[in-house]
């Protein structure tokens, strides 16, 4: 575990942040559902039964007890509120929410109280808290998909991104989860971490030992390339990059830039990038309507119309509930054959 | 309209003999139920007069529960309040004149001209908000005493909400965690009969509704909401437990709103003159006059120089309004995100 080249999976990594951080800073609290499980049981010890959906969670009661990791009854409304209060009163409360879906018992509490609370007191509160939330489908064809069907498959980041004041991040490897979480704890402000339930080995990586942040409001350009410049969201940005390599095939040469944030939206590296390849697809696993694919597009057209040489595509998910069976959830998801087409689509209109 | 046996209901955390208080404690009392008074009939009379001050809601009727409440608070203790929220603000020591000059939508009103009267507040008084989405500031109350809890501090919190707001989901996820946490908070719902219009012998079907509290193994009363002393006895009972370790305990007040729901409301259009007349004729003000006045120890006259100085700092405060400033067109873009974070 000592050596340079130490790989974490993706719930290891958001692991390590928070137990990295609540080390450092003793007003870091974690609380959710089952974010220990058992915890109330003393005869079973502190060991945790559950330790959250991704398991990002699992050991942390152990070391740090009860009071700092809470398991709390299903009460979404109240205990995402009591962070919101808890954020106010000297506390850096980092929720679970399990899962994105969920995330409509709690909107209040988000959209009308955390994010706004520091504008509404003329600047005189900070409300530092993060929530985690599980989002996704798994979109290949398995026999069994994610299999969770519409109400526990979700995405919904763009309703979350559409509010002034929320800061929100889609990391998408081991190394930038890490680096993004801690990032959101140290914020002063509420920050939504999605985390995507099935990002599995393409996420696994290389993770340094200490903690070390990944800028908030920041892009990264993950493969440079100058034909078409490729985007990326959460486990979307790997589809593009096996996009990127059957395009290679074709002798197409894809830029892919990993959105990482997508609110506040760091348009200048999409757009410098569009400087150079002329052409923009944006791939998002939310559906279609209002979504973050659709205000990328709409921003770049905006600002960086002129250097486009071919009209902006999106590839999204169906305008559809999420399917169960997995041939269905297949269709409903992006893959790379739907990039890859789009792309060439772009190419074929630009040259 | 109030009619109430104040340790009927629930288990009373009150027994043995009541607190009484000192002479210090009741002009405390007065000088907050005066205060609060004053300003919302300045208020009143400047939104009939034309003055813009947008959406406000009265607490006129309603001052001896933040009164109570508020007079066994110490100065660290949090409270959460709801869209009737200037008595709340005024009794946990806000200063009125950046309240009046907030209402008027000045820069140098408490919230920078950014919140106006249903958000209200100054975090440095204690107060974690006013809020207007009916339940959801029961949280924040929640999530500051847990975390006096985390920080082992000896703060309470208190949470202000309606008969309206007892119904909502959020108040039972909160209750229930507050007791299962053994919080040292305090539920205080104003029954002031009307959530907007909703008679709550509709919205309600149990006839006290701190007989919930039963239901979370905590001690729930009601109380009878005009006599501020009454409030004030259960609160000091209430804030004891909570400071001590004990847990929660839910306080039923039962008052009454003597205008409409907002500024622009009728309340004639559903309730009765006949019980309007009845409800004033128990005037929290009044009933504490004439409680000095018989029994003492405060004077009349005493009291009415509190209502003089309360006037005064009234006048004080409508000028601070009118002569601010607006804010400037940029304001509208800070504070939305927090400048400064501590992110390395």
């Amino acid at each position: 575990m000592n050596n340079g080249s130490r790989e974490l999976n993706f719930g290891q990594a958001i692991n390590e942040a928070l137990r990295l951080e609540m080390r450092r800073d003793k007003t870091i609290i974690v609380m959710g559902e089952d974010v220990a499980g058992a915890a109330g049981r003393a005869h079973l010890g502190l060991a945790d039964a559950w330790g959250g959906p991704l398991r990002a969670t699992r050991g942390l009661i152990g070391e740090f007890g009860p009071e700092r990791v809470i398991d709390t009854p299903i009460a979404e409304m109240g205990f995402v509120g009591a962070a919101v209060g808890a954020a106010m009163t000297g506390l850096r409360p980092v929720v679970e929410v399990m899962f994105v879906d969920l995330i409509g018992v709690c909107y209040d509490q988000i959209v009308n109280q955390a994010a706004k609370m520091h504008y509404m007191m003329g600047g005189k509160v900070a409300v530092p808290m993060v929530i985690r939330t599980a989002y996704g489908t798994r979109g290949d064809k398995r026999s069994y998909g994610g299999g969770a069907a519409a109400q526990h498959s979700q995405t919904l980041y763009a309703v979350l991104a559409h509010i002034p004041g929320l800061k929100v991040v889609v990391p998408s490897t081991a190394y930038n989860a890490k680096g993004l979480t801690i990032s959101a704890i140290r914020d002063d402000g509420p920050v939504m971490v999605m985390e995507h339930k099935f990002l599995g080995l393409s996420a696994k990586g290389h993770v340094p030992e200490e903690a070390y942040t990944v800028p908030i409001g920041k892009c990264e350009i993950v493969r440079q390339g100058t034909d078409v410049t490729l985007v990326g969201i959460g486990r979307m940005t790997h589809v593009c990059l096996e996009a990127a390599d059957l395009l290679e095939q074709d002798g197409v040469d894809a830029e892919v830039i990993d959105v990482l944030t997508i609110n506040p939206l760091d348009e200048e590296t999409i757009v410098e990038s569009l400087k150079r390849t002329h052409r923009l697809v944006v791939a998002d696993e939310d559906t279609p309507v209002c979504s973050m694919a659709r205000d990328i597009a709409a921003r770049m057209a905006d600002v960086a119309f002129d250097y486009l040489d071919a009209p902006i595509k999106t590839v999204t998910a169906a305008d559809t509930p999420v399917p169960f069976a997995a041939v269905l959830e297949a269709h409903y998801t992006p893959n790379a054959e739907r990039i890859v087409a789009a792309a060439r689509e772009q190419i074929g209109v630009g040259c | 309209m109030v009619e109430t046996d104040p340790l009927r209901s629930g288990t009373s955390p009150m027994e043995g003999s009541d607190p009484q208080p000192t002479h210090a404690d009741l002009v405390g009392m007065y000088q907050r139920m005066s205060l609060i008074r004053q300003f919302e009939e300045r208020l009143k009379w400047l939104v009939e007069t034309g003055v813009p001050v947008g959406a406000v809601h009265y607490y006129i009727g309603q001052e001896a529960v933040a009164a109570g409440m508020c007079s066994v608070l110490q100065e660290g203790d949090w409270i959460a309040s709801n869209h009737r929220g200037h008595g709340h603000c005024i009794a946990k020591g806000v200063d009125v004149a950046p309240m009046m000059a907030e209402l008027f939508g000045k820069v140098t009103g408490t919230n920078r001209g950014k919140g106006g009267s249903m958000h209200i507040t100054d975090i440095t008084k204690g107060i974690l908000g006013v809020n207007p989405i009916v339940g959801a500031s029961v949280a924040h109350a929640l999530g500051a005493a847990l975390s006096a809890k985390v920080r082992k501090t000896p703060q309470v919190a208190v949470a202000f909400f309606g008969e309206g707001g007892a119904n909502i989901g959020i108040t039972h996820e909160c209750l229930n965690m507050a007791a299962i946490w053994k919080l040292p908070l305090v539920f205080v719902c104003e029954n002031n009969g009307y959530a907007q219009a909703t008679p709550v012998e509709y919205a309600c079907a149990i006839a006290d509704i701190s007989e919930r509290a039963a239901g979370y193994c905590i001690p729930g009363l009601t109380v009878d909401g005009q006599d501020v002393i009454a409030v004030w006895q259960a609160a000091l009972t209430a804030v004891d437990r909570a400071r001590s370790g004990k847990g929660p305990t839910f306080i039923e007040a039962k008052t009454y709103r003597y205008f409409g729901h907002h500024q622009g409301d009728d309340p004639l259009r559903y309730r009765l003159a006949e019980e309007e007349k009845k409800a004033r004729e128990r005037d929290c003000l009044q009933l504490f006059r004439k409680k000095m006045s018989e029994e003492g120890p405060l004077t009349i006259a005493q009291l009415d120089a509190i209502d003089e100085q309360n006037k005064a700092v009234l006048d004080q405060a409508v000028d601070f309004a009118k002569a601010s400033p607006l804010p400037p067109a940029e304001d509208l873009y800070t504070d939305v995100y927090v400048s400064n974070t501590s992110a390395t």
